[in-house]
């Protein structure tokens, strides 16, 4: 153990001399109370180290002990449903053991100890495993089963093997060479589990959320950021997202955001049934919180705690979605402590390797084939948060991460202000993933998804068009032709794009309702045009009682949508045109 | 620390070496611990006091709570009180006037205090927390119709030089449900604003009753700038005190938080740190976050913090970083608009860029009403409609537009007169939503997308809206 002594306080950035042997990002717990800190730069045999809690009531000349270790995330059975803070201190068990408030110095066990878990071993005396190897099974959840695998590094000959209730802490595997593998491991932070390899993402992550999956939908294993001003509804997108996404394993990162936002969460998920698997929402989630008034050296570090627990259920070959809120405040984190670091700002203070460390943390997403000899596949699909001052997305965060994700899904403060939710911008998100996916929407949804969405698309661009002619000459110059544009993108916005996220019907919509209401609309489109040839005045097309029930398609439930939709397509079909049969 | 209080660290010292803006570079310290309050005597024996903001070695950097005029670099003296900043905390402290340091200035009885806190507080641990569902009436439809306030909320005030924050902030402690039948208090912090301002409070508080049950703690334009660093936070370890000792019901306002963030550029700029956005801190987010998020509630009982700060957007520009933070932090907003204001509608809440975040917690079946979120929803949707199309006259005049639109204007005018407008009356909930949907009976059925159709079926009354329309011209 390294023992130094503090020589400069300055908010959260702590100075020790006679620290010779400190390696860079070990950790260190600072001064009488123990607070624990991690050293982010060596300077001779002073040390500077980010404490990740309040220092008021350090003195010059308290002790600083080095552990000689980064930070080590414990993994294994009993990680899913838990709530923790950015270095992965189990907030239950502080509130249990220090009450209502985050006291200082505090450690707690990120796993149960003294919770017994059944291991169904997969392997025998005599196998030889590599690194990756599943050698066992605990049923962690009541369908998550969490595969013990061979850490990363250790290959071998199985000595023995147990079977039995065991708990953490417990060897089950023993190899030839004398390694154990215990029912946990543990993981540097920082560090990026190994895959074999990554794969190209060809399968769309189903979020429900319309906008989303018919517009601009992502892969799994791709990555997303979701830029917004304040209120425009990021973290209620992030939740629906967490609450409805098609994923097995949920992390939730709240970091840096509001404390009342996490005991939303926290109220709701465990009453939330999982439409799949008919068990609560809670059971497959873990929640990173490290609200806005805990530490900000914790907050940089969230983000990491959150990447790794993902990274350690895609190897077990898992589909995992990360959502992270927000980054801006992890950037922010960062840029604090550079400040406090002296080191030479950046643009707008951020420190100049801003960039580098977005690219570190969303290239450890992905789609991969995990270690071990099955080859299994396991996914990471991120979606990030950004708060960009004052709505300006122009500014460092927004765009240095925009130069790394695959979809952009921009919140519009004009569309919250008029309630129209979710608020994504049609005209300023993109996504990078459609080609890459289409095949697989083709084969699941509909022959024509792509060529609908595209239309609906171009119809929704005209609009923007059209709008700029009548700001100056009104709609009543418009010709007919125009204004049925209007009408039909009119009620895309309503009908469509616009999803309550609180609903019980609207908040998830399945592929195949989504694509049969835009199938209503652009039919209902395409027959406006066929009368307005025939010469029947639009009023006399628009005013048809049709379009009331277009416009409730919403209420229709998933499990319903394609028989009752079919049928209304029919009839938008048949009532419209017989306007034109006289 | 409170068991730090060693001999080192109540030593006196002579060494101050340098003395810039409101900071002090005191030599050869030893065992002062980092945020340690520190009491200076100056030459003419008067004393100020501050607080360490670094440690580098045996030089300690002290933030002066109070003008440097006067201190020199031989004679003052400085003395380390061993200790971080503590807020004494009592219920006995209702009623009373304390200044920005929570010192008693009104002449009344010494304070003996129950427990003495660290001003800093804690976090509060996120699992600890309870879901913030109660809801307050504010008896103004703006707030309890379209962006429900619930108890544990921090919800601010944004508003302009000239433009009635306080106003409505008074009106709303009077009407607040808040005040009836439990325990409550009222934590005011007055940062930085006059002494008019400070007697309006005073006096509307005094008029409904509510003196008695008020913590004032005053800092005003000619205090002390650095003080009011230490303002916020004294009246919030109260406000945690009375809510989480006493269980009361504690309403906490903050006024002005914009000359908060002046005082905190101030320091920054005194500390020659690097500036970010407009010369305000890195961290302020972080410090306004640690003020903030001390509101809400905790699991197991029965008190609540809620928080109404006010602050003064610059030049009424949203994206300066005072409000901008803010927002990012706090549960929703309220903006006041002062196009509105020189209308002559009070209040003046401009409710498109307003919100609340945890409106849906709080309102609803069994909370409030089952139509309120659509209602809401549905007068939001109308009234932007109406707003865009106001601009768009003003171009191409009132003839080019359907009748639609002609109708969505008149619903605009008709909402900012009746629904907005509510001068001194206090409204009950019902009233509010009978209101609105008054207002929405004025469009044609079929274009009410945001109602459940039971709901419209119950409610949706043409006859009434034209009675409505037509008294109102």
């Amino acid at each position: 153990m390294i023992e130094g002594t503090i020589v400069k306080v300055s908010g959260p950035v702590v100075s020790a001399e006679g620290m010779a042997g400190a390696k860079m990002y070990d950790i260190a717990r600072v001064g009488e109370l123990g607070l624990i800190g991690e050293i982010v730069r060596l300077d001779g045999e002073t040390a500077i180290v980010q404490v990740y809690e309040d220092t008021s009531g350090l003195r010059v000349g308290e002790t600083v002990m080095c552990t000689e270790e980064p930070l080590l995330l414990e993994l294994g059975p009993g990680l899913l449903s838990s709530i923790y803070d950015g270095i992965q201190r189990r907030l239950t068990d502080i509130a249990d053991q220090y009450g209502d408030f985050v006291v200082r110095g505090v450690s707690t066990d990120a796993l149960p100890r003294d919770r017994r878990w059944t291991f169904q071993p997969m392997v025998e005396e005599g196998d030889e495993v590599e690194e990756g190897d599943v050698v066992g099974e605990v049923q962690e959840t009541t369908h998550i089963a969490h595969r013990i695998m061979v850490p990363p590094g250790v290959s071998g000959r199985v000595a023995q093997v147990k079977e039995g209730d065991f708990t953490v802490d417990e060897t089950v595997v023993t190899l030839e060479d004398g390694t154990e593998i215990k029912l946990h491991q543990t993981w540097p932070a920082r560090v990026a589990r190994p895959v074999k390899n990554k794969e190209n993402p060809n399968i769309p992550f189903i979020t429900g959320t319309r906008i989303l999956d018919t517009f601009f939908p992502i892969a799994q294993g791709g990555y997303s950021i979701i830029p917004g001003g304040f209120g425009t509804g990021k973290t209620v997108t992030e939740t629906t997202l967490a609450k409805w996404a098609d994923a097995d394993i949920v992390i939730y990162i709240g970091c840096g955001e509001r404390g009342n936002e996490i005991t939303e969460v926290l109220a709701e998920f465990p009453s939330l049934i999982d439409p799949k698997t008919g068990v609560p929402l809670m059971q497959r989630t873990i929640l990173v919180a490290n609200t806005s008034n805990m530490p900000v050296a914790a907050r940089e570090a969230s983000i990491y705690t959150g990447i790794t627990l993902a990274e350690y259920y895609r190897d077990m070959g898992y589909n995992v979605a990360l959502m992270a809120d927000s980054t801006s405040r992890w950037g922010e984190a960062l840029r604090e402590v550079s400040g406090r670091l002296e080191e030479m700002p950046g643009e707008e203070g951020y420190p100049a390797y801003l960039a580098t460390r977005l690219a570190d943390f969303y290239e450890r997403c992905g789609r991969a084939v995990c270690l071990g000899s099955d080859d299994r596949v396991g996914s990471i699909t991120a979606i990030g948060a950004v708060s960009p001052p004052g709505g300006d997305f122009s500014e460092p965060m927004t765009q240095n991460s925009l130069r790394i994700t695959g979809a952009f899904w921009a919140l519009d403060t004009s569309l919250a202000y008029r309630r129209h939710f979710p608020a994504i911008s049609w005209t300023k998100s993109y996504t990078l993933y459609l080609d890459q996916i289409q095949e697989w929407y083709t084969r699941n949804v509909a022959e024509d998804w792509r060529a609908m969405r595209d239309k609906a698309m171009s119809l929704l661009q005209k609009e923007v068009e059209l709008q700029e002619i009548v700001q100056l000459v009104g709609p009543d110059a418009l010709p007919d032709f125009a204004k049925a544009v209007l009408e039909t993108t009119r009620m895309l916005r309503e009908d469509f794009l616009q999803q309550f996220a609180f609903s019980d019907v609207d908040a998830f919509c399945s592929l195949r309702k989504q694509y049969l209401m835009l199938k209503v609309i652009l039919t209902y489109y395409d027959c406006l045009e066929e009368v307005l040839v025939q010469g029947v005045p639009l009023r006399q097309a628009t005013e048809h009682p049709i379009k009331n029930e277009i416009a409730r398609m919403k209420e229709v439930p998933s499990e319903e949508a394609e028989e009752k939709l079919s049928e209304l397509l029919e009839r938008v079909q048949r009532e419209l045109r017989s306007l034109g049969e006289w | 620390m409170a068991d730090g209080k060693s001999l080192l660290a109540t030593a006196e010292y002579r060494t101050v070496g340098e003395v810039a803006g409101p900071l002090l570079f005191v030599s050869k310290v030893r065992g002062a611990a980092y945020n340690e309050m520190v009491e200076i005597r100056s030459a003419d024996g008067s004393v100020k006091y501050g607080q360490i903001i670094e440690l580098h070695g045996e030089l300690a950097v002290v933030q002066v709570f109070g003008p440097t005029a006067g201190l020199d670099v031989e004679r003052t003296t400085v003395r380390f009180r061993g200790e971080v900043a503590k807020m004494p905390c009592s219920v006995n402290l209702l009623g009373r006037i304390l200044n920005g340091m929570g010192q008693p200035i009104d002449g009344g009885p010494e304070v003996f205090p129950e427990e003495e806190r660290e001003v800093t507080g804690s976090p509060i641990n996120p699992w600890s927390r309870e879901e913030p569902r109660d809801f307050i009436q504010t008896g103004i439809s703006a707030i309890d119709g379209l962006n429900t306030l619930v108890r544990g909320q921090k919800l601010p005030i944004f508003s302009g030089a000239g433009l009635p924050g306080n106003e409505l902030a008074a009106a709303i402690v009077k009407n607040a449900k808040i005040l009836g039948g439990e325990e409550f208090a009222i934590v005011f912090a007055a940062m930085g604003i006059t002494r008019r301002e400070a007697s309006f409070f005073q006096e509307s508080f005094a008029r409904s009753g509510a003196l008695e049950r008020v913590v004032f703690f005053l800092n005003l334009a000619d205090d002390p700038t650095v003080e009011r660093l230490l303002t916020p936070r004294c009246a919030l370890t109260v406000a945690e005190f009375l809510a989480f000792e006493h269980d009361m019901q504690v309403l906490v306002i903050l006024t002005d938080m914009t000359n908060y963030c002046e005082a905190l550029r101030e320091i920054s700029t005194a500390r020659e740190e690097v500036p970010g956005r407009r010369g305000y801190p890195g961290y302020m987010y972080t410090d306004l976050a640690s003020i903030y998020e001390r509101a809400g509630r905790i699991k197991g009982k029965t008190g609540s913090v809620t928080q109404l700060p006010i602050l003064s957007m610059p030049d009424d520009d949203i994206t300066h970083p005072i409000p901008d933070l803010t927002g990012y932090i706090t549960e929703g907003q309220i903006v006041l608009s002062r196009q509105l204001h020189r209308r002559g509608i009070f209040p003046p809440i401009d409710v498109l860029p307003c919100l609340s975040r945890l409106m849906n917690l709080g309102i609803g079946e069994g909370r409030t009403r089952g139509d309120h979120r659509g209602v809401a929803d549905q007068l939001y949707a109308y009234y932007a409609e109406g707003v865009d199309l106001r601009r768009l006259v003003a171009i191409v005049g009132e003839e080019a537009l359907t009748d639609m639109d002609r109708m969505a204007l008149k619903f605009a005018d008709a909402f900012e007169q009746n629904y907005l407008d509510q001068k001194d009356e206090n409204r009950e909930l019902d009233q509010t939503l009978e209101l609105g949907w008054k207002l929405i009976s004025m469009m044609p059925r079929e274009s009410i997308k945001r109602i459940k159709t039971e709901y419209i079926d119950k409610n949706y009354n043409p006859e009434g809206a034209r009675e409505f329309a037509a008294s109102e011209s």
